[in-house]
């Protein structure tokens, strides 16, 4: 258990957690979507500013969380810039599987540093109760960029 | 039995026997991640004696029928526990009569029946209905419901920063609009205990109905009805160690008998054709279908349990916990406890200095120590206390100072890891 805890809690996540980047509202955000935990109460709002070509031209995000959703969150607004919403869908469903322990096979190659990244939040899949902490800003981004205003793990 | 119970209070001294108490709770003696479980989670629902646990197998097994239908032995038998159940509900909250106790699934179904029943069709548009700052969403929601549904007004009475009910505002709130005030008797989060025989009191002069919210309250000093004088006072079974699956909603009979059935089926009927039903008194008027029986057998064992043991003697226990645990957690340099009402029961809220409380509840997990980490189903008292969410210790019969030294050795664990 005090293993899965130091990997849930390790230095890189606890870091993010304190010191998240993109912890604001850029300039000219053209899309906005609020990402509500019930069970929580814990809300994020990530900023969006879409180019003409669906591609992510910049992020930012705010709000209150744990640890492991400011930290979750604060990756994902590092990776997606300069990513297509298409991109974004797919890396969402990898990190999915990822905090669930799913298998998510082979991954294609141009997404390779990502996953790096994204696998310090894989400690989550030994804390189910955990999941929607580590998934609640990927839901947000979605909603924002399919212009919902509202995301909820629920 | 008897002989044993009494010796969980010490006939010399009136010491309350905590290792007696806590043999009688078998979850305590589980492990959990390696450490022994610190269950310190009895606010959402509370751990069950064997005597519970081995009383409803007994009626499952050999007890076991429909009640109210069976011209039969055994379903005879079923129904005469399920009424002498409440009886003993009756009878614990000093209840005129066995009438005015209603069986729900809980406290939740117990407000929306009255929201329903007597909102739908005593209060009007304008009139105002008046709760607390600091309810559970229980009691939040159903009135909500109804002032959606047809206009009714809803006043918050505000509570000062340290959690404690404002008399004095909440008595300016007071107007011949106002005609139902819905409290709680204990909030959830703070612990604060509220003043409610004030509360009925002060509403009977402008002509109010009272409801009171016993989640908490029952569970830590009991109630008498006849005493407090309210018209409602809801509470549920399984905070009071009993079985989860049914509630309790007590109602003046008069009142109880003026208002129309909120559930329609069997049971609740005295005729029916298909151009016009006509119903039974309360309590049978309010339980549509089969009710929870061995829920209600459970809760009896439950309450004659509690009984036993003295209710007394229980919140005594329960304050020198609280007292030894706010020292102890007060000692935690970064610890801010919310809720420092004068008058407060075993529940301690708290924030810990940059680390939120989902973590703490997850790091502590670790240690074996069971907590609530939350909104607490009451977000309005949260943003009231300019937080998101708290960690929530709350204390039981059996909880020792085991719990709370481990609970404090815990919290010390999580702020190391957060450096």
């Amino acid at each position: 258990m005090e293993d899965s805890l130091r990997e849930l809690y390790q230095e890189v996540i606890l870091d993010h957690g304190k010191n998240p980047r993109n912890f604001a509202r850029p300039q000219n955000t053209n899309y906005q979507a609020d990402g509500n935990n019930p069970l929580c109460g814990d809300r994020l709002t990530i900023f969006v500013k879409l180019g003409a070509d669906n591609i992510i031209e910049d992020v930012g995000f705010d709000g209150r969380g744990c640890a492991i959703s400011i930290a979750s969150a604060s990756i994902m607004t590092d990776i997606v810039k300069g990513r297509s919403i298409e991109q974004i869908d797919i890396l969402f469903s990898i990190f999915h599987k990822m905090c669930t322990g799913e298998d998510f096979g082979k991954a294609p190659s141009e997404f390779e540093d990502d996953i790096d990244k994204l696998m310090v939040m894989s400690g989550v899949k030994q804390f189910p109760m955990r999941v929607k902490c580590a998934t609640l800003s990927w839901h947000a981004m979605q909603a924002a960029v399919r212009g919902d205003e509202i995301a909820s793990t629920e | 039995m008897t002989f044993e119970i009494e010796n969980r209070i010490s006939a010399s001294s009136g010491d309350y026997n905590i290792g007696l108490i806590r043999d009688d709770f078998p979850a305590l003696s589980l492990e959990c991640n390696g450490y022994p479980l610190a269950f310190l989670d009895s606010g959402a629902s509370a751990q069950k004696p064997s005597k519970v646990l081995e009383r409803m197998d007994h009626a499952y097994r050999n007890e076991y029928a429909n009640v109210h239908r069976g011209a039969y032995t055994l379903s005879q038998q079923a129904t005469d526990n399920y009424e002498h159940a409440r009886k003993t509900v009756a009878d614990f909250m000093n209840a005129k009569t066995a009438d005015e106790i209603i069986f729900t699934r809980n406290v939740t179904s117990a407000i929306n029946l009255v929201a329903h029943s007597y909102g739908r069709n005593f209060l009007k548009a304008g009139d105002e209905v008046i709760i607390s700052h600091m309810e559970h969403h229980a009691n939040i929601v159903p009135w909500q419901l109804l002032m959606e549904a047809i206009g009714i007004e809803l006043k918050i009475a505000p509570i000062d920063d340290a959690g404690n009910f404002l008399l004095e505002d909440f008595e300016k709130l007071l107007s011949p609009k106002t005609k139902l005030v819905a409290i709680t008797h204990v909030s959830n989060v703070l612990g604060t205990i509220v003043p409610i025989k004030t509360i009925v009191q002060l509403a009977r002069k402008v002509g109010a109905k009272v409801l009171i919210d016993g989640c908490q309250g029952i569970v830590h000093e009991g109630v008498d009805v006849q005493s407090l004088d309210a018209d409602f006072y809801a509470f549920t079974g399984h905070k009071l160690y009993g079985p989860s699956g049914i509630g309790v909603l007590w109602g003046k009979i008069d009142i109880l008998n003026s208002m129309p059935p909120y559930e329609g089926g069997g049971d609740m009927i005295e005729t029916v054709t298909f151009e016009k039903s006509t119903f039974r008194d309360a309590p049978a008027r309010f339980e549509a279908g089969t009710p929870p029986i061995i829920e209600a057998v459970g809760l009896a064992s439950a309450i004659d349990y509690v009984t036993d043991v003295g209710m007394d003697n229980i919140a005594i226990h329960e304050n020198n916990i609280l007292k030894y645990a706010t020292s102890c957690l007060s000692a935690i340099e970064g610890l801010r406890i919310i809720g420092n009402a004068e008058k407060k029961i075993g529940i301690i809220s708290f924030e810990l200095d940059g680390i939120h409380p989902h973590d703490i509840s997850t790091i502590i997990d670790s240690k074996g120590v069971a907590v609530r980490a939350g909104h607490h189903c009451a977000q309005p008292l949260m943003d009231r206390f300019g937080v998101p969410a708290t960690t929530r210790a709350s204390f039981g019969m059996y909880t020792n100072e085991g719990d709370i030294d481990q609970l404090a050795e815990a919290l010390n664990y999580a702020k190391g890891i957060f450096g």
